[in-house]
């Protein structure tokens, strides 16, 4: 029984490339890599948003109704349901002027039990140095 | 000896990323590392069979053939591919076609994990 943990680490915005979006479903992949492993043992994924990568967690996006694509929100809210750890950069939301009030916070709708949490840089540079590997979007 | 696991997103033409990918897989394997490369978003392109090669173009069948030959496992997004009408009677033989969770299983063993992101 072992376990791999990686860190993804988003850092471009949405939208205007896919990179964001396949990070996180990416992450969310982590759920299902059991089918390729020996029982016992699990991958683990943590995602940060960092630097322009915080606007990918504004809330009420528009995608369904602009683009008819699923949102980057609903794919952040799905890792939540998933029970992902997915930290946001304080100092960068604070950068762009964001409160917690301004970006998905939780996903009580789909019941989701953890939350989004608003971190300081130092917190997710720990999380860095504890992975296995990182994955930078 | 170690095991390499590659993730590239960036496209076959447009950007060398993939090129520099497939070139160090290459290098890792004659240095008798195992490789897994695996790739996602507009890096599905290298999975297509029937390029051209233009001396302008990057060109990566012919030489992805080679280390395909040589053990290199490759294996592309499905979803990604088949969101670009990428489909499998498309696709290099010897190329596989997974979902997501075929590169973390790959990462579990890796001794090095190396993602080159997309554009």
């Amino acid at each position: 029984m072992a376990t791999t943990k990686l860190g993804f680490i988003v850092q471009r915005p949405g939208y205007k490339s896919e990179n964001p979006k396949l990070a996180i479903t990416h992450a969310i992949a982590s759920q299902s890599v059991e089918v390729y492993l020996n029982e016992g043992d699990v991958v683990t994924a943590d995602i940060a948003f960092i630097g322009d990568g915080v606007l990918n967690c504004k809330k009420d996006q528009k995608a369904m109704d602009l683009y008819k694509l699923t949102s980057t929100e609903t794919h952040i809210k799905m890792s939540l349901l998933l029970d992902l750890n997915v930290l946001v950069c304080k100092e960068d939301l604070d950068r762009f002027g964001l409160t917690e009030n301004d970006i998905v916070i939780d996903a009580e709708e789909f019941g989701a039990e953890v939350t989004v949490k608003v971190v300081p840089f130092t917190d997710i540079t720990k999380m860095m140095e504890e992975v296995n590997h990182l994955l930078f979007f | 000896m170690g095991k390499l696991t590659i993730g590239c997103f960036a496209s076959l033409v447009g950007s060398m990323s993939l090129d520099f990918a497939v070139k160090l897989a290459g290098t890792a394997m004659e240095k008798g590392h195992k490789v897994d490369l695996w790739v996602s978003g507009n890096g599905t392109m290298l999975s297509i069979k029937g390029q051209r090669a233009f001396k302008d173009y990057s060109f990566l069948e012919g030489p992805l053939k080679e280390l395909m030959a040589k053990g290199l496992n490759v294996t592309a997004c499905e979803a990604c591919a088949e969101a670009r009408g990428y489909h499998k009677e498309n696709t290099m033989e010897g190329f596989k076609r997974h979902s997501m969770d075929w590169y973390l299983a790959s990462t579990f063993d890796a001794d090095r994990v190396l993602h080159i992101g997309g554009e």
